[in-house]
């Protein structure tokens, strides 16, 4: 009510919110991030466009990391099908499909609906493997540890510069398929140069499923990411999991 | 097309507020998007222009204040020309992106209240 005169109109109030559109995806991600790390599962969340090699990249991750004795799981997006889900289980990634329907992205909560159901407590890396697009997964913070951007070289040179977002978002990015390198006009020069205009520090590993070139470095970066996380020595599967 | 979940999300924050105070209408609501914000400003008004029927935020009108992404480095403080590599030429330190280049936000709603 009016408080000058007493009038008994109705008043306009400017209310200041300042408050990301994002707020409530992002506090599912905090609640997501808390359980991962206190669990100790490396939990990595692998963007790229359809087709550009990011199952057949894990496929060939589980390969390249058998040495390692690592217990490795996935979930793996797509608008229809489990097909990517059986792939990764039958590579020795025991994986679910989160199948979004029209939706073209995952956000935090249906990452921790997906996970109720789902041994990820045991595992030592555990991958979210996100529906193929480089628009709209960019910005939905899943509480994973690091962002994976999988672009195959068979996608042009000039990808970063089209789609920023995504580039800026990831810490590390996976030039796949290169075993086509050479039946391909395909300047990784200008590649670099690409990623250098929207990416202030680009990491880049070079690799192909096929051949296995890069790969030891790919599980490398992930044993990093495992000390940088304090996750090497803690025993998976031990942190307790309520909801009210 | 995440711009629909964004939009519903941002008209469910608005509803929440204006139950929260009491308010009788829902005059204006203002939100600020960064060039990397990942939203296509278009598109987002298009969603926002579907949602908002039904809702208390039908009749409202949306400011969108779209902020151009510019970046400069964190130790001199110079700026990075637009297009350049993000990577200070004089002290070869990694860019940093100035607020608001990635932003979106609800800044503000404009309620009447009794």
């Amino acid at each position: 009510m009016c408080t000058t005169c007493g009038c008994g109109d109705t008043e306009l109030v400017p209310v200041e919110l300042h408050e990301k559109i994002l707020a409530g995806n992002d506090r599912a991600a905090r609640h997501n991030r808390e359980h991962f790390l206190e669990a100790g599962v490396l939990v990595l969340n692998l963007m790229g466009s359809p087709g550009s090699g990011k199952t057949a990249v894990l496929e060939a991750t589980a390969r390249a990391a058998a040495g390692k004795g690592w217990r490795l799981g996935a979930v793996s997006a797509d608008l229809a099908t489990d097909n990517d889900a059986v792939r990764l289980s039958k590579a020795g990634i025991p994986s679910r499909a989160i199948t979004t329907g029209q939706a073209c992205h995952l956000d935090a909560e249906l990452v921790h609906r997906s996970l109720h159901d789902l041994a990820w407590r045991q595992t030592d890396v555990f991958f979210i493997e996100n529906v193929g697009n480089l628009v709209c997964p960019a910005i939905y913070d899943l509480g994973q540890a690091a962002n994976v951007v999988v672009l195959s070289v068979t996608e042009g040179e000039d990808k970063p510069l089209k789609y920023p977002t995504m580039f800026l978002a990831a810490d590390l990015v996976l030039i796949s398929k290169c075993d086509l390198l050479p039946h391909l006009d395909f300047d990784m020069g200008k590649l670099e140069e690409a990623l250098a205009r929207v990416m202030p520090n680009p990491r880049v590993l070079k690799v192909s499923a096929r051949s296995g070139e890069g790969l030891e470095e790919w599980v490398a970066w992930l044993e990093k990411r495992r000390l940088e996380h304090g996750l090497v020595g803690k025993i998976a599967g031990l942190a307790g999991h309520t909801h009210g | 097309m995440h711009e629909y979940s964004l939009v519903q999300a941002l008209i469910t924050r608005v509803e929440a507020e204006a139950r929260r105070r009491g308010a009788l209408k829902v005059h204006g609501l203002s939100v600020r998007m960064g060039e990397l914000a990942g939203v296509d400003p278009e598109l987002f008004q298009t969603a926002y222009d579907t949602f908002r029927a039904g809702t208390v935020c039908a009749e409202v009108p949306l400011t969108l204040k779209q902020v151009a992404a510019s970046w400069s480095c964190p130790t001199c403080r110079a700026a990075i020309p637009r297009g350049a590599a993000l990577r200070c030429q004089a002290c070869g330190e990694p860019a940093r992106l100035d607020e608001g280049g990635d932003a979106l936000t609800l800044d503000g709603i404009d309620l009447e209240v009794p």
